[in-house]
């Protein structure tokens, strides 16, 4: 496969997952809106910054509140971040690697690109942000579900699984980064009712708050929301998941292509570190310089990917 | 008059389509009309846009799509294949004669300044000896029809015809949206090309291609107007899509960057234009070649569909020569008419042509894709005044003809079947085992009442085109 069709493909899956993610990122925004008044001005500051773009929404906007955030995440054509500017960019990746992706995965790609280019035409009411979240999700999922069902169990698919798994372990440890300090057991409202709802916005950030009740029995604490988000090996947006499979599918990639590659020698430790740790330790140390090191470790791999394989010249 | 493919003047529908005259009248115009709304959804859904240079914001846009099928009897086309046939074997007679030894033109049959002066000849090709000895791999030839047995050639089309994508998603829509009309009538299927196609490129695989040939398609990039098609064919055919960036010559081959290194190429599709092909070669500023490309298929390396250099064939002014060229490769006279061309250039033709511009139809020699072209009678005085100020600054930039009474076929209206003009672009492939003419090709549709213009690029549409078997 041409090293420009791994590129293409490698983002486009990579695009998809983060748009999903900016989805849900507004959607536990919304929802923490909805259930309390104070301290919502910080609520949406911290999803900016989950996000990455805090600067450029300074440039644009002086307030952080519900309706800034969303329309500045969901729709801003000039804030490259906005789920219109990378589902636009996944659905031009899509068209440029065309000829790797079944009819299915085109199609649902292309139908949801203009589903979403009229639902985000202009600004997203209120009463109407549940609806569009949820066809931001779907749409992605359908994309993600018709390649399942039909893509060639070839090195086409291991690239772009490797762009959803680099993609998520980033955006996981960001929801994790942002909010670090509602974990720290010196936080100081420990457990309080506005603790509580914290730790809930994070798991459902990550889609993950059935998945911890449903394992943790409804107990909650600091220190099992971050074990579980960064050690569960079911979890598939845990770090440690992540993390295995992109290793998973390196491994696969060198065996197939009877060449060794360096983003291996890379993935390796970061998983073996990952396997070492335990909770205790990371609070100990540091859950910030933890994810912090985690987060350029994991860039770095999708660099090295990109120069093993010859994305570019 | 102008001539009605699907009924005669009494009303009754011609023989080819009597059977869907017969379909349709069981049908009520309603549940027509939905299906209509349907082929537009199916388009966009499956994308299948072509980009337009001049409209930045609506940079992809839809080719209206109607959905009364262009009909032609199995009779019809077996003549009209004989005549394409001929052209066609003709056109890479001439065009191994103009690279090799030039023969026509020392027989006097063609003026030498033709070639000498022509932009599009490359003299890089001479005595070059393309992969299978074909030129023209790929032809679209664009007829047009003014009465029951009347055909003209509008054009050759020998460069790097477009449209094959549109004749075949025309016909998957069909059968989508009308199954139970292909089980009515026989319709020749067209299904085979990209297989076809693929054939023809492997059998003209270079001297260096050992074993199964590995080809790809060219593409300038995803804001070529015609992108959909190039990802198409490359899909269909089961081959990469490449754009210059994924290519270097390495060691003697041209190569693509895979993901686990560089492979050579055997034979290349390619939808850029010779000028871009190679930046050491021809235009040194092209972003979308492949440096020394050329070099490599000069010695053997690759095989270039279609070969660079066939594009003079495609000069509107050779074209008023095809006559000739026809009679002088194939020893008989052509079956297929030549629209009769007044060669700017010539003094003569000039002063007729500018005595007559309000009835003749003036185009660019280099031309295409309906740009820069004047249609006498449907333009402007003003239009005519300027154009005529720009004929004389450089008559020898066009050639004329008379306006042709292109027949209509019947699209569907809010108000019920309409006459709209039409013309026919069926595409040929070429391999050292002969020419394979698809029994289909793309039907054009002048969408607007009365305009003889079908380009897409100025608001035509398309139709799916039956050709019937006995």
């Amino acid at each position: 496969m041409l090293g420009s069709t791994a590129n293409g493909l490698f983002w486009m899956f990579r695009q998809l997952e983060r748009s999903e993610n900016t989805a849900r990122l507004i959607e536990t925004g919304f929802r923490m809106a909805l259930t309390r008044q104070a301290s919502g001005q910080n609520e949406w500051a911290s999803i900016v910054r989950t996000a990455g773009c805090e600067p450029a929404f300074k440039e644009r906007h002086k307030v952080f509140n519900a309706e800034n955030v969303i329309d500045f995440l969901l729709r801003d054509p000039d804030n490259p971040a906005s789920v219109l500017c990378v589902f636009k960019a996944a659905r031009t990746n899509a068209r440029s690697v065309r000829t790797a992706l079944t009819r299915e995965v085109w199609e649902s790609t292309n139908e949801a690109w203009l589903a979403l280019q009229e639902l985000l035409a202009k600004p997203v009411e209120m009463s109407e942000l549940p609806n569009v979240l949820g066809a931001i999700r779907k749409s992605s999922a359908l994309v993600r579900g018709a390649w399942h069902g039909t893509a060639l169990r070839n090195d086409v698919f291991l690239f772009a699984r490797l762009g959803t798994r680099i993609e998520r372990a980033d955006n996981t440890a960001r929801i994790l980064d942002v909010k670090y300090f509602v974990l720290l057991p010196s936080s100081a409202a420990v457990g309080s009712s506005l603790d509580n709802v914290q730790w809930e916005t994070i798991l459902r950030s990550a889609s993950a708050a059935r998945a911890f009740n449903l394992l943790y029995g409804g107990e909650s604490s600091p220190s099992k929301i971050a074990e579980f988000l960064i050690f569960n090996q079911q979890l598939p947006r845990s770090l440690l998941y992540c993390c295995s499979d992109s290793t998973r599918i390196l491994e696969d990639l060198s065996r197939m292509y009877g060449q060794p590659n360096k983003a291996l020698d890379l993935a390796r430790p970061l998983l073996e570190s990952l396997q070492a740790e335990e909770i205790g330790s990371i609070f100990k140390s540091g859950l910030h310089e933890f994810l912090g090191e985690f987060l350029i470790k994991n860039n770095a791999i999708g660099r090295q990917i990109e120069i093993d394989f010859r994305f570019n010249e | 008059m102008f001539f009605n493919e699907l009924q005669s003047d009494d009303g009754k529908a011609r023989e080819p389509y009597e059977d869907y005259v017969k379909w349709m009248k069981s049908r009520n115009l309603d549940s027509l009309r939905d299906k209509s709304q349907e082929a537009d959804e199916f388009f966009r859904r499956t994308g299948i846009t072509f980009n337009v240079y001049s409209e930045e914001k609506a940079d992809e846009r839809l080719i209206p799509f109607d959905q009364v099928p262009r009909i032609i009897s199995a009779k019809e086309w077996a003549r009209l294949s004989k005549g394409i046939e001929q052209r066609v074997v003709a056109l890479n007679a001439f065009l191994h004669d103009i690279y090799h030894d030039q023969e026509i033109l020392k027989a006097g049959r063609l003026p030498q300044s033709l070639i000498a002066n022509n932009e599009a000849f490359l003299p890089q090709m001479m005595g070059v000896e393309p992969g299978g000895g074909v030129y023209t791999h790929i032809v679209g030839v664009d007829l047009v029809r003014t009465g029951k047995d009347e055909f003209y050639v509008l054009e050759d089309n020998a460069r790097t015809p477009s449209g094959v994508s549109y004749m075949l998603e025309n016909r998957e829509t069909m059968l989508h949206m009308f199954p139970e009309l292909f089980s009515n009538i026989n319709v020749a299927s067209i299904s085979d090309y990209p297989r076809n196609l693929r054939r023809s490129l492997s059998q003209c695989a270079p001297p260096a291609c050992k074993g199964q040939p590995v080809i790809a398609v060219l593409t300038p990039g995803i804001h070529n107007s015609a992108y959909y098609e190039h990802a198409f064919l490359a899909d269909q055919m089961g081959v990469e899509l490449v754009e210059g960036h994924d290519l270097r010559v390495v060691d003697g081959r041209v190569t693509m960057r895979t993901t686990r290194g560089y492979t050579p190429i055997d034979v290349i599709y390619r939808r850029v234009d010779d000028d871009y092909l190679d930046p050491l070669n021809f235009n040194p500023e092209s972003m979308l070649g492949v440096p020394g490309i050329f070099d490599i298929y000069r010695a053997g390396g690759i095989t270039i569909a279609n070969a660079p250099g066939t594009g003079i064939s495609d000069d509107k002014a050779l074209y008023s020569y095809m006559p000739d060229i026809v009679e002088f490769y194939t020893g008989s006279s052509p079956l297929l008419n030549n629209v009769p061309t007044w060669r700017c250039s010539e003094p003569d033709s000039l002063a007729y042509v500018l005595d007559n511009l309000e009835e003749l139809v003036v185009k660019e020699v280099h031309g295409s894709g309906g740009y820069g072209m004047l249609v006498g009678p449907a333009a402007s005085a003003k239009e005519i005044a300027a154009f005529r100020d720009k004929l004389k600054a450089k008559p020898e930039g066009y050639i004329a003809q008379p306006t042709l009474a292109l027949s209509t076929v019947p699209i569907l209206t809010e108000a019920g079947l309409a006459p709209r003009h039409v013309d026919l672009r069926p595409f040929v492939l070429v391999s050292p085992n002969g020419v394979d003419i698809t029994p289909g090709g793309l039907t054009r549709v002048a969408m607007k009442e009365g305009s003889l213009v079908v380009n897409s690029s100025q608001g035509g549409g398309t139709k799916d085109t039956w050709i019937l078997e006995d």
